[in-house]
Parts: C-alpha cells; sequence; structure tokens
C-alpha cells in the first residue's frame, strides 16, 4: 500500500492523471488569449489605434467588422476555453470517485486479509469510521491533487507574466509580498496540522467508545452507570471542542494574513506605479491594467493556499488511515485469490512439524507439537482448559499461523495453500457461530461459495450493461467478478445431475437436528404464489384436506372456518368486517376507525352508531374493572382494549358522553376505535347480538363492492378456493380461526395440520418456506442452539475432506450431544475430523484421542489404550 | 354465554362469594372459558397445579390412583370449584379429574390469581377467612372424630 497520497494517485491513475494535466496545460494559452484578446478589441478596434482597412489573413476588414471579428473570436474562445474546462472537470471527478472507490476497496480487503489475533486489537468502531467517512472527503481531493497546483499555478503564471510583459516593475511589485507569504503560511500551517492528526485520533477514539457504550448498553443499564458514561462522552466531546475551535482559529487566521497582504499590493501598485507615471516612465492606462490583472491573480492565489491546507488535511487523514491497515502478518494478497479449474482435494495425511505458537513473543500457547493424521481418521482433542488443544485444531483450520514450525496436507504446506482450496475442502465450526443477516438457506449454502461457478443468464441488453459494469470495476482496480452470477458450488455438495438442492439441504438439516424447526418457521412463513405456484397449489390441497376432516364433529368444534356468509366468533370484529388480511398500514386495525372507505361503509349499512354504543360498553367495562389497578400493571398490556395511559381519559369521556346521543366528533372517534378487536368467543362480553352480526355481514358485502381500484391492492381477501399471499401458510392451510375456549385446541390443530401434510407428502414443500426464512443480524430471530446446528450444517453441507469441530456442540445437553455428535460422525464417515472435546468421555466414538497438556502433546492413542492407571487421559477423565 | 354469567358463577363459589362485582368480573375477564369433551381429562394426579377450575356447566369425576387402579372419590358439578388448593400452595395435583358430560369450566389461572391478590388484599382477606371457616370445620369434624373413638 502506498504510504504517501501522491504516489498513490500516480500509482493506480497515471495515464488519467497525465490527461488532465496535459489538457489543463493546452488551457492555459487559451487563457492568456483571453486576456490579451480584450485589450486588442479595445485598443486596435475601440480606440482605433491601427489603420484601417487592416487585413487578416487576406482578407481586408473595416473598423466595425473588424470588431465584430475580434468579438466573434472572443467568443470562439470563451467556449473553447469554457469547454475544455468542462470536460477537465469531468475527467478530474471520474478519476477522483475511481481512486476513492480504489482506496476503500483496498482498505476493505486488507481488513479481509488482517492476521486473525489481529482482530482483538482494533474494533469494528475504528474501522468502519475510517473506511465509510474519514476517506471520503478524499476522493474529491485526489482528482485535484495535481491538475489543481498546476492549473492555479500556471494561471498565476499567466497572469504574472502578463504584468512582466506591461512593465516589469509592476510586475515585480505584484509578486513582491509573495516571499513572505510563502515564508509564513507554511510555519502555521504546521501546528494545524497536528492539531489535523489529533482531531482524527480523538474522534476515533470518541467512536470506539461509542461503539464499545452500545455493545455494553445492558451492563450500564444494570449498574445505573449512565451518567458515568456521560461524564466520559463529555470529556471527549469537550477535546474535540478545543481542537476544531483551534484549528478553526488557526486556519483563519492564515486567510487573514493572506488577504490582508494582497490587500497591500495595491498600496504598491499606486506608490509606485504612481510615482512611474508621474516621472512619465508608465502610462496610466498600463496601470489601470495592471490593477485589473491584479485583481485576477488574487482568485488563483486563493485557490492555491485553499489546495495548500486541502492537501495538509488530505495527507494526514490518508497516512492516518493508511498505517492502521498494515497490521505484522498480514495474508498474501495471492492466496486470496479465486482459484481457477478444478480444485484438489484435501485427502493427505495431515502433519505438523515442530509447530509452536507463540504470541506477542512471550506468551506460549503450543510448543514443539509433531503428530500426524491419517486421511480419514476421526481424532479427538482432549486435555485441561488452556492445555492448547483448540489452539492445535485452530491452526489446523488456518485461523492462527503458527511461529515456527510447519504444516502439510497431503505434502503441500498449509500456509501457502490457495484460500480457495481450503475454505471449500476443509471445514471448521467454533464455539460459536456466527450467521450472516440473510436466509437460512443463504447460511447454510454459505460454506459453497468460494468463485463463481455459473453466469447469470441475461438477454443481450442487460449482458452488455453488466459487462460496462464489471469493466468500470476493473477500471478502479476492484475485482471484476459478478457478485449476480450464481456462486453456490453445488458439485461440492456432491448434488448429482437432476438432483434438487433442496433435498440435500433437507438431509442436512436431519443430521443436525434442525428439520423440525425449519418445518415450524416453514408453517408460519408467506410465500409469493405468482413465483411459487406449486406450493400455493399444495396448500390448497391441503387445505381441501383439513375441510374434509372437520366433518368429523370433535375437530369441527376446533377450528371455525372462514365462510364468506356467516359472522366468526372467533375472529375480531375488523377480521369479520374486512375478511381478508390487511396488506400494509391501510387497513391496519389500530387505524381502522380513522380509514374514511371503512367510515363510509359503516355508514351506508347503518353500523356507526352500534358500534359507538358498543365502543362505550366496552369503554365502560374496562373502567369498572382496570380502573383499580395501578398504572402500568401487565393486565392492561395483556388483557384490556385501553392501555393505563389512556385509561382515565376514557373515564373523563365516558362522564361527558353519559346518557347523550349528541357527542363530539373526538369522542365518538375515540370510541369508535374500541370494537375492531373485539373477539366474541374469547371476550365473552356479549355485545354483538345476532342482528349486529347480519349487519356487519351486510358492511363486509359492501366494503368489497364498492371497495376502490386503488385500494384494492391493501387487502388480501378470504377466498374460500385461493391463496392468500398476507397470510402464512398455516393460516392459509387453516382458513379459518381455532376456537377460543376448547380444551388444548391448538395443540390439537397442529397435529392436524402436520397429519395432512404429511399425508398430502408436503413436508419437504414446508421445509423449502422455511428454509427462506430471514435469520436477522447475526441469526438474532434464530435460539443460541439453532445458530449453532445451523453453523454446524453449514460445515456439513461441502462435504469437506477435512472436518475440525471446536467444542461446537459443548452447550447442548447431553442427549442432545450425544445424538448430533453420533449423526455428524456417521455423516463424516471416510472423511478426516478433528474434534475438541470439552468432555473427554465423549472420546470414546473416535479412533484415536490426542491430549495436549500444558501446550504439548502428552499423550496419542486409543481410547481404550490410554485409560491405563497413570496416564495424563486417565487424570483427566477423573477430574471431569 | 357471557360475562355476566361467569360473574355470577364465581359469586356462588365460597371462596369469592364476598368480592365486589367489579374484582369478580376482572377475575372472570382475564381468565379462560374452556369447555372439555366427555371423557376429556382437566389434569391427572401429580401434575404441577397451574390453575383452578370453576364448573359453568356439565359434571366432572375425581379419580384418585390406588395400588388397585384408579378409584372415583367424588362428582362435581354446577358451580363448584376444583383445584384451587393448587394454585394457593405448591402441591402436586392430588387427584385426576376427567369430564364425565360435556363440561364448560372458567379456568383461572395461577399466575393470574396470585397477581390479582397482590394487586387486591381484600381479596386475599376474604380467602383467609374462607379457609378459616374451612378450618374451623375440620376442627370440629376433628372432634368430634376423637370424642367418638374409643379410648
Amino acid at each position: 500500500m502506498e504510504t504517501n497520497l501522491y504516489r498513490f494517485v500516480l500509482k493506480y491513475a497515471p495515464v488519467q492523471t497525465a490527461v488532465v494535466c496535459l489538457l489543463t496545460l493546452a488551457s492555459l494559452p487559451l487563457y492568456y488569449l483571453s486576456l490579451e484578446v480584450p485589450k486588442n478589441i479595445f485598443n486596435q478596434a475601440i480606440l482605433g489605434k491601427i489603420d484601417f482597412p487592416t487585413e487578416v489573413l487576406g482578407v481586408s476588414f473595416g473598423r466595425v467588422e473588424y470588431l465584430f471579428l475580434l468579438c466573434a473570436f472572443f467568443l470562439l474562445l470563451v467556449i473553447g476555453h469554457g469547454g475544455l474546462k468542462q470536460y477537465v472537470n469531468t475527467l478530474k471527478g471520474r478519476l477522483g470517485e475511481r481512486l476513492l472507490r480504489q482506496l476503500r476497496y483496498e482498505l476493505i480487503s486488507r481488513v479481509l486479509r488482517f492476521p486473525l489475533p489481529h482482530f482483538r486489537k482494533v474494533s469494528a468502531g475504528e474501522i468502519i469510521p475510517m473506511v465509510t467517512a474519514e476517506v471520503e472527503p478524499l476522493g474529491g481531493f485526489m482528482g485535484d491533487a495535481i491538475a489543481q497546483p498546476l492549473i492555479q499555478g500556471g494561471t498565476l503564471l499567466v497572469i504574472v507574466t502578463f504584468l512582466f510583459v506591461q512593465n516589469p516593475v509592476i510586475g515585480l511589485a505584484a509578486i513582491s509580498l509573495y516571499p513572505l507569504q510563502a515564508y509564513l503560511i507554511p510555519k502555521l500551517q504546521r501546528r494545524v496540522n497536528q492539531l489535523g492528526k489529533e482531531r482524527v485520533r480523538a474522534v476515533r477514539k470518541l467512536s470506539d467508545r461509542i461503539g464499545e457504550t452500545i455493545a455494553g448498553v445492558q451492563e450500564v443499564r444494570v449498574h445505573g452507570s449512565a451518567a458515568w458514561e456521560r461524564a466520559d462522552f463529555s470529556d471527549r466531546l469537550g477535546i474535540i471542542y478545543r481542537i476544531r475551535f483551534e484549528i478553526y482559529q488557526r486556519k483563519s487566521l492564515v486567510k487573514f494574513l493572506n488577504n490582508f497582504l494582497n490587500q497591500l499590493v495595491p498600496l504598491l501598485f499606486y506608490s509606485i506605479g504612481g510615482y512611474l507615471v508621474i516621472q512619465g516612465d508608465l502610462t496610466a492606462g498600463a496601470l489601470a491594467a495592471a490593477l485589473t490583472a491584479h485583481k485576477d491573480m488574487s482568485s488563483p492565489w486563493k485557490e492555491l493556499l485553499d489546495y495548500y491546507q486541502q492537501l495538509q488535511d488530505s495527507r494526514i487523514k490518508y497516512e492516518q488511515v493508511i498505517e492502521q491497515f498494515m497490521p505484522d502478518g498480514m495474508l498474501d494478497e495471492t492466496l486470496q485469490a479465486p482459484v481457477e479449474g478444478p480444485l484438489p482435494r484435501l485427502d493427505g495425511a495431515i502433519e505438523l512439524t515442530n509447530v509452536s505458537l507463540i504470541e506477542d513473543g512471550n506468551t506460549k500457547w503450543l510448543e514443539n507439537l509433531t503428530f500426524r493424521i491419517e486421511p480419514g481418521e476421526h481424532v479427538a482433542f482432549v486435555g485441561p482448559a488452556g492445555g492448547g488443544r483448540d489452539f492445535a485444531a485452530m491452526l489446523i483450520a488456518r485461523l492462527y499461523r503458527p511461529t515456527a514450525g510447519r504444516i502439510t496436507i497431503g505434502g503441500q504446506d498449509l500456509l501457502s495453500m490457495p484460500e480457495t482450496v481450503s475454505g471449500l475442502r476443509m471445514s471448521y465450526v467454533g464455539p460459536t457461530a456466527h450467521l450472516f443477516a440473510a436466509t437460512i438457506r443463504d447460511n447454510l449454502c454459505y460454506g459453497l461459495r468460494q468463485r463463481p461457478v455459473r453466469p447469470r443468464e441475461r438477454d443481450a441488453g442487460d449482458e452488455r450493461q453488466r459487462r460496462r459494469w464489471l469493466a468500470e470495476s476493473a477500471r478502479a482496480g476492484n475485482l471484476a467478478l459478478d457478485v449476480e452470477d450464481d456462486w453456490i458450488d453445488w458439485s461440492a455438495a456432491g448434488l448429482q445431475d437432476g438432483q434438487s438442492p433442496t433435498r440435500l439441504l433437507v438431509e442436512i438439516l436431519s443430521t443436525v437436528d434442525l428439520t423440525e424447526d425449519v418445518y415450524q418457521v416453514g408453517l408460519r412463513g408467506t410465500i409469493d404464489p405468482k413465483a411459487r405456484p406449486d406450493i400455493a397449489e399444495n396448500v390448497l390441497r391441503a387445505r381441501a384436506a383439513l375441510q374434509a376432516r372437520m366433518t368429523d364433529p370433535e375437530l369441527a368444534s376446533l377450528i371455525e372456518t372462514f365462510h364468506p356468509d356467516r359472522y366468526n366468533a372467533n375472529a375480531t370484529l375488523a377480521e369479520n368486517l374486512l375478511f381478508g388480511t390487511p396488506v400494509g398500514p391501510a387497513f391496519d386495525v389500530d387505524r381502522l376507525a380513522e380509514n374514511p372507505y371503512v367510515l363510509r361503509v359503516l355508514d351506508k349499512v347503518g353500523l356507526t352508531e352500534d358500534l359507538v354504543w358498543i365502543g362505550r360498553e366496552v369503554a365502560a367495562t374496562m373502567v369498572e374493572i382496570f380502573a383499580d389497578l395501578p398504572p402500568g400493571h401487565e393486565f392492561f398490556e395483556q388483557f384490556s382494549f385501553i392501555s393505563s395511559d389512556d385509561l382515565p381519559e376514557f373515564q373523563t369521556l365516558l362522564a361527558r358522553v353519559d346518557g347523550r346521543r349528541d357527542m363530539s366528533p373526538a369522542d365518538r372517534g375515540r370510541l369508535l376505535s374500541l370494537p375492531f378487536k373485539l373477539i366474541e368467543a374469547r371476550h365473552r362480553l356479549g355485545l354483538i347480538d345476532d342482528e349486529l352480526k347480519a349487519r356487519i355481514l351486510e358492511a363486509r358485502r359492501v366494503f368489497r363492492d364498492d371497495l376502490p381500484e386503488s385500494a384494492r391492492a391493501a387487502i388480501e381477501f378470504f377466498e374460500p378456493s385461493s391463496y392468500n399471499a398476507a397470510a402464512t401458510l398455516q393460516d392459509n392451510i387453516l382458513f379459518g380461526k381455532i376456537a377460543y375456549g376448547e380444551a388444548r385446541a391448538a395443540q390439537r390443530v397442529g397435529r392436524l395440520i402436520v397429519d395432512v401434510l404429511d399425508e398430502l407428502n408436503l413436508r419437504e414443500a414446508v421445509i423449502e418456506v422455511g428454509l427462506d426464512y430471514f435469520v436477522g443480524v447475526g441469526g438474532a430471530r434464530l435460539s443460541q442452539a439453532q445458530r449453532q446446528k445451523l453453523s454446524i450444517g453449514r460445515a456439513l453441507l461441502k462435504r469437506s475432506d477435512i472436518i475440525v469441530i471446536n467444542e461446537a456442540t459443548a452447550t447442548f445437553e447431553a442427549a442432545t450431544q450425544a445424538r448430533l455428535m453420533d449423526g455428524i460422525l456417521k455423516a463424516c464417515e471416510g472423511r478426516t475430523v478433528i474434534w475438541v472435546l470439552h468432555d473427554p468421555i465423549l472420546a470414546k466414538r473416535f479412533d484415536r484421542v490426542l491430549v495436549f497438556v500444558d501446550g504439548r502433546l502428552a499423550e496419542s492413542g486409543g481410547f481404550g489404550d490410554l485409560q491405563r492407571p497413570g496416564t495424563a487421559f486417565t487424570e483427566l477423565i477423573a477430574a471431569a | 354465554m357471557s360475562i355476566k354469567e361467569e360473574v355470577e358463577a364465581l359469586r356462588s363459589v365460597p371462596l369469592f362469594a364476598k368480592l365486589e362485582p367489579a374484582k369478580l368480573k376482572l377475575l372472570a375477564f382475564t381468565s379462560q372459558r374452556l369447555t372439555f369433551a366427555p371423557n376429556q381429562v382437566l389434569f391427572h394426579q401429580g401434575d404441577p397445579g397451574d390453575a383452578a377450575y370453576i364448573v359453568l356447566e356439565g359434571e366432572a369425576e375425581v379419580l384418585i390412583d390406588t395400588p388397585q387402579g384408579p378409584v372415583k372419590v367424588a362428582e362435581i358439578g354446577r358451580h363448584t370449584i376444583i383445584g384451587e388448593i393448587a394454585i394457593l400452595c405448591d402441591v402436586p395435583r392430588t387427584a385426576t379429574v376427567i369430564a364425565k358430560s360435556r363440561l364448560v369450566t372458567l379456568r383461572i389461572d395461577r399466575d393470574l390469581f396470585f397477581r390479582l391478590v397482590n394487586e387486591f388484599p381484600q381479596i386475599a382477606v376474604e380467602i383467609m377467612r374462607e379457609l378459616a371457616h374451612r378450618l374451623e370445620k375440620t376442627n370440629e369434624q376433628l372432634r368430634r372424630a376423637v370424642s367418638r373413638a374409643p379410648m
């Protein structure tokens, strides 16, 4: 990585920079002419200082024609100079943006090559703002880095030359104070630079502390230490304030000095120039021209000064960012480049020769390990905690680099193997797994994404566009592989031609004991019936099969099916009215009473008054039974239609409207909002009689018939014969509500649905929907156990030759752990397995046991052989 | 089938008889109406006690496990409370209860019940009174049994 900003620019964009510079230089003569031509227009054409008619390129011109000829030339010049400038600006913009892209790419790709132990020293809170915010202003600067001083310096030079041509003394006067400025300004700037460095460091520490506080916010709240944290932040912000304000003051001092000195120059003109004019050595016109030209000088001079300050700023930013991205022991870049062609297998023996792992020069984790693991062998690594069993496994998984010694697989050096190869042919699962914020399927397949395997198919137009897109990536020095291609190498997972990948995933799920979880998730998932008409159709078949079973009177009482002409006592009043699932916020139950269309429908069938009356009854009941509870009591959340905050308001509202028919629209609105969540069978308030039900059904018809086309997308109606895209699979199969008040109804209905799906052979279809479940950030929507199982599944799916498992099942209870181990070891028959075990008894399942004590290999042998008196292994078992 | 009817049922249970109507309504509203089919088991002997039931409609049988198999010890009808001991003190179910006919009950969840008691001490006082009354009755029975027994 280039440690200097200029070198970075020149290394990655030499040609573009040269083109920008050349074009910039080419514009300077045009600029000179644009100073020269107006002078000629004035002197020659307007004042008539030459003889007319005059000849230009063999054509003779009168005075007026000559004036217009010069003006036309001046116009061309302005267009030419402006056009060239615009073109150069575009080039510079592109250059800057590309370089910024390149810089960010370089930084991120360096993070991917950091030695893994380095991540214990740096935090995401420091790295993220460096890549995102800190380098952002460099983009604009890098485009200008070389062209800007050229163009402004060149412009200045042109003006100075022009002045010297007018009169050397005037020229000298114009630049007479530059040496002073050139001496003073860098001196002042030096302190600003130092402060700039301090500012970067302080801001970085601040973002690190913010990250830390967010990560530890539970502790802050639990210990009530928010005030201490605030004081700490206030202190840090104070430091940043002091630095920033001092920078501001010093920068403005530089500007002031510069302006002041510039103002002095006209003084010199007036005194020296005036003297010369009085002496007759200079014409008054020339002095006036010199004054005008000098005014033009101040703009490029100011630009140059700005550039200088910006350069110092950018240089510091660049250097301070770069130094954070050059830790010792970074992985060689070539080892991460995707390998072409078939990948070799790692089916040779693993050999460690005199391997040591020493951290920070003194902590010896492992010393002088020498052992061999045969291909296909199942080996357990055991030993006391801190004995090195986990480090030995992590060395083999390439998570650490040995400080000394050599690790080979099949004779090939592990450290010089491309990561593409070891990434696909070796898997590792640690004690805490990380999941990516994607679907279960994506997470399972993550281990198969080493390189693109099949290009994505596109039509010719899209393909051209995409190629241009990738070409731009290449121009900015980015990896030009297409993220939209198919990267999942199913053949590595052992997929046969014509086989469905889902089958493989289902097998893996069952090995890691996740089938039931994913199945349940699938039942609660939704699908787009247009994208998956097959699943939608099957769900409708399941719905029909369930309906058929409901002829059994015992089951019939468990579910109340949706019927277009019947009121469903187990559904809310809102569901009965809408007879569908709201999509988006338009018909959200909480705001139904404010929806103008719903209000119109209620008015049309004359329901409004009844619902207001029901609302009043509901409010009265709630006030009666909840009034004595303290505010915020959990009963409000669980049972009440009115929150504890709103209860007093309803209390006064009820007193206000007591016995009156005329109430304010606001009061009516509040009461009207209450009945929509009423579930007749659950709340048992006896407020919805048959006559009212009939009118709600009438409103249901009107709601549907009158629904404007624009609102059609805001609701998915319950249709007995079609799939409801807004509802879950389970709700689609159920097509009704589980009855309240039937003992164990939910469990019995759950079993019923499972039966129906199994009968129709739809288990896999549901699992497929479950595979598309989004696991949340870091897998937060799954339980810890599910995350762990999923990460084991991810390691097993790629059928690697070597599997390293580091206490990945230790958190499960004994029975689950035993079941998982047996399943995994069976699935890995014939492949090398290294399993770090917390509990030595579990080692019984393995061909060989390696015992690590104090960073050394103490014993190696079969489980039975090692269980002799006096061995370290026997001691371990006794201690367990 | 409205909440009013449940309030009436609660009022006829001695344990709750003296509570004011608003509290009975709260108890009814936060409880669950649960229907059991004939022969469906409400709970088994030895289960942890998680709720009490008040019979609104139908009849239930109380069975106790003996070495000779289950023995029916009682039949329960309308407006009787079942399993109240389990929600008052932490003991496993002392008997099995099975619905004899279609049985409609009001299920009072143990945790909910305790939260109510916490909130409204007068409920606790009423329950204490009722329990003391029961203890009194048991003592009386014991005295009679002892005096009748041969010396």
